[in-house]
């Protein structure tokens, strides 16, 4: 064990009760709310899409409550605080990526579907073969996004409890699990969307606090601030400009391209996110969602960047490396140093913003388990074994099973990443969402030409391309922070796959098309496109 | 809970049939809704990727020009970044302000006309 840990774990080990009764307080709450919205899902709709009756307020603060998850907040900070400007590239990409889902897909995707994104994936093509395309990939998707959540839980169990075996982080993801299995199953989308408010307040206050602790250390100078960021870094001003971590070779700056590509085109394809917008009456309230979560994450980025060179300015960088080596810990450790390192308020501020941490972590769990059941239980269930022939209640059973088995499958994955940066692994998510599933969202409502075949061949040729070359890159073996360091099979030089899946994704949606021989359903497109910029026969 | 529009009445609206679609959507009605939002929303769309990419490429391959000092410690790299977050937060008003007035009212037209005539 580090020096760094047994500090921090030191300092916190002393008000291990209060940060205990923290987070019990937190699951506590969340537990009351999920019991209560259970006994008010009654119907497919409740079960699925939160009865659709939220306001575009509460729902856009539920978006957010979903999307800044812990990489946003862990491994943003982190990143930026350890090297300086290129971690922002995070913070830019993650919220321009929301003008796509503005303009191109949330009100389409309201007005035209009804629980998962498969409905519209599926809408004008046969049924049984898209659906199961959508649900594997958006079941690929949100495992990818689970394993960055479930590493950034080990990694605050670590900091705060001083738990560094592996018995006992393991037990640490376990409960997370658990947790997030009892939200989705009795909570349905109601519980959960209330959840992710809840989470999304926290945070947004959380962040804020710390913000202006920083600031005020600076008396309000950003100038001052980035000047001791700079100097405290021991790298200069080289500190805030682009090229600390992607500038060395040619390669590294091709994955920053990447990574860049990656993120912007992402978001509007994440199903976790594109279902939130289910629970919305209609598609001006998906609109509404939309602008107010632009808002709220755009203000709470750039409270990364205090958050980020604050870290930097007022922390060694041995001592944030020592802690975790992706930086993941640098947040709590600001706290702990922003509250004063031996003193009370240090450990209260530190357990504060680790408890903000592991509701963040929850929330989005829960939104991503909900997301991948929903999926296998209305495409995979519903729609391909059954045929359609499923009643409701059979079909909530199966989302039900199915985040037992989801759970499951994440909290065996969660023990192996992490030492990864949460936020490099949430940029995976991205890729691979970006490049399965966007460009058949977007082909399906806008190009009439599309068929069946190319959405499979775009899918599924995204979604290998996608994760192959994770596979086979750095992120998984050969380098020293791999997932499996010991050994290297890895040829593909870049971290994220983007720049070669995303345009092979788009490019096999239209060599399918044209090799297909059979003609597009004209009838469906006529549906869709009216139904997608109307609003005529929305659920 | 509260809403701020009426929940949808499903139960009262029908669901128009395939000739009504393929009717509306050769439209001339359709055709300018269906105008007034790709003429908006795709040069938009490309526009801002463009504008993103710009700031990749020169974070990429324009280090010298990034780290130029504008005041103090803020170099123009941290300017262009902050950049990227007004463009966004404008595109996204500016969005909003064209479908409230130019795309709802179209739309609502069309909608209510195809599920109102029984």
């Amino acid at each position: 064990m580090s020096p760094a840990i047994t500090l921090a774990a030191g300092e916190a080990g002393e008000h291990r009760t209060l940060i205990i009764t923290l987070f019990a307080v937190f699951v506590a709450a969340t537990l009351v709310i999920t019991v209560w919205a259970g006994r008010q899902t009654k119907d497919a709709a409740d079960f699925y899409a939160g009865g659709r009756q939220f306001t575009g307020f509460q729902n856009g603060l539920a978006v957010s409550g979903d999307y800044m998850s812990a990489a946003s907040f862990l491994g943003i900070a982190g990143a930026i605080a350890l090297f300086g400007y290129d971690g922002f590239l995070y913070s830019i990409g993650f919220l321009v990526a929301w003008l796509v889902a503005l303009l191109l897909v949330a009100e389409p995707l309201r007005n035209s579907g009804r629980y998962t994104m498969g409905d519209v994936l599926a809408y004008r093509m046969r049924q049984r073969p898209v659906r199961t395309a959508a649900g594997a990939s958006t079941i690929v998707v949100s495992i990818f996004y689970l394993l960055a959540q479930m590493a950034g839980a080990g990694v605050l169990v670590s900091l705060l409890l001083g738990i560094t075996s592996d018995g006992g982080k393991i037990g640490i993801v376990a409960l997370v699990g658990v947790l997030m299995i009892v939200y989705v199953t009795i909570g349905g989308m109601k519980g959960t969307t209330w959840v992710q408010m809840v989470k999304a307040v926290l945070l947004i206050a959380g962040a804020l606090l710390l913000t202006l602790m920083v600031l005020a250390k600076f008396h309000f100078n950003v100038s001052d601030l980035l000047g001791k960021a700079a100097d405290n870094s021991g790298k200069g001003s080289a500190f805030l400009e682009p090229g600390l971590k992607y500038g060395a070779t040619g390669t590294s700056k091709l994955d920053f391209i990447s990574l860049g590509i990656a993120l912007v085109l992402g978001t509007a394809g994440l199903p976790h996110i594109l279902i939130r917008f289910y629970t919305v009456p209609s598609a001006k309230a998906a609109r509404k969602s939309v602008l107010w979560a632009i808002g709220l994450i755009g203000t709470f980025y750039l409270m990364t960047l205090a958050l980020g060179f604050g870290a930097a300015a007022l922390i060694k960088p041995d001592e944030i490396i020592a802690s975790n080596k992706s930086g993941n810990t640098a947040a709590p450790l600001l706290a702990l140093h922003l509250g004063g390192v031996d003193s009370n308020w240090g450990a209260i501020l530190l357990a504060t913003i680790s408890a903000v941490a592991f509701a963040t972590i929850l929330a989005v769990v829960a939104g991503l388990t909900l997301a991948s059941s929903s999926s296998f239980a209305h495409d995979i269930y519903a729609n391909v074994i059954k045929k359609g022939q499923a009643t409701e209640k059979q079909e909530i059973n199966a989302a039900r099973y199915a985040t037992v088995g989801i759970g499951a499958v994440s909290i065996l994955l969660g023990a192996l990443a992490r030492d990864l940066n949460v936020a490099g692994l949430v940029a995976l998510a991205f890729a691979v969402a970006a490049s399965a599933n966007l460009p058949t969202i977007l082909y399906s409502l806008f190009w009439k030409r599309f068929t069946t075949a190319g959405a499979l061949w775009s899918i599924y040729g995204g979604l290998v391309t996608a994760v192959g070359l994770v596979l086979f890159s750095p992120v998984v073996s050969g380098k020293e922070t791999s997932m499996f360091p010991g050994v290297d099979f890895h040829w593909f030089p870049l971290e994220n796959p983007g720049i070669i899946s995303i345009p092979v994704g788009f490019l096999l949606g239209v060599v399918g098309t044209l090799l297909s021989k059979e003609a597009p359903d004209a009838a469906k497109y006529a549906e869709l496109e009216v139904r997608s910029l109307t609003g005529t026969g929305a659920h | 809970m509260a809403t701020e529009t009426p929940p949808p009445s499903n139960t009262q609206t029908r669901f128009p049939s395939g000739e009504e679609f393929a009717e509306v959507q050769q439209s001339p009605e359709f055709a300018e809704l269906r105008h007034s939002y790709r003429s908006f929303a795709f040069p938009l769309t490309v526009g801002f990727i463009a504008w993103y990419l710009l700031y990749v490429l020169l974070s990429s391959y324009a280090d010298g020009f990034m780290g130029t000092k504008v005041v103090g410690n803020i170099n123009v790299a941290l300017v262009l970044g902050l950049a990227q977050f007004l463009t966004t937060f404008l595109i996204a008003w500016w969005y909003a302000r064209h479908a409230a007035a130019q795309l709802d009212p179209k739309a609502d037209a069309i909608k209510s006309r195809m599920e109102g005539d029984a």
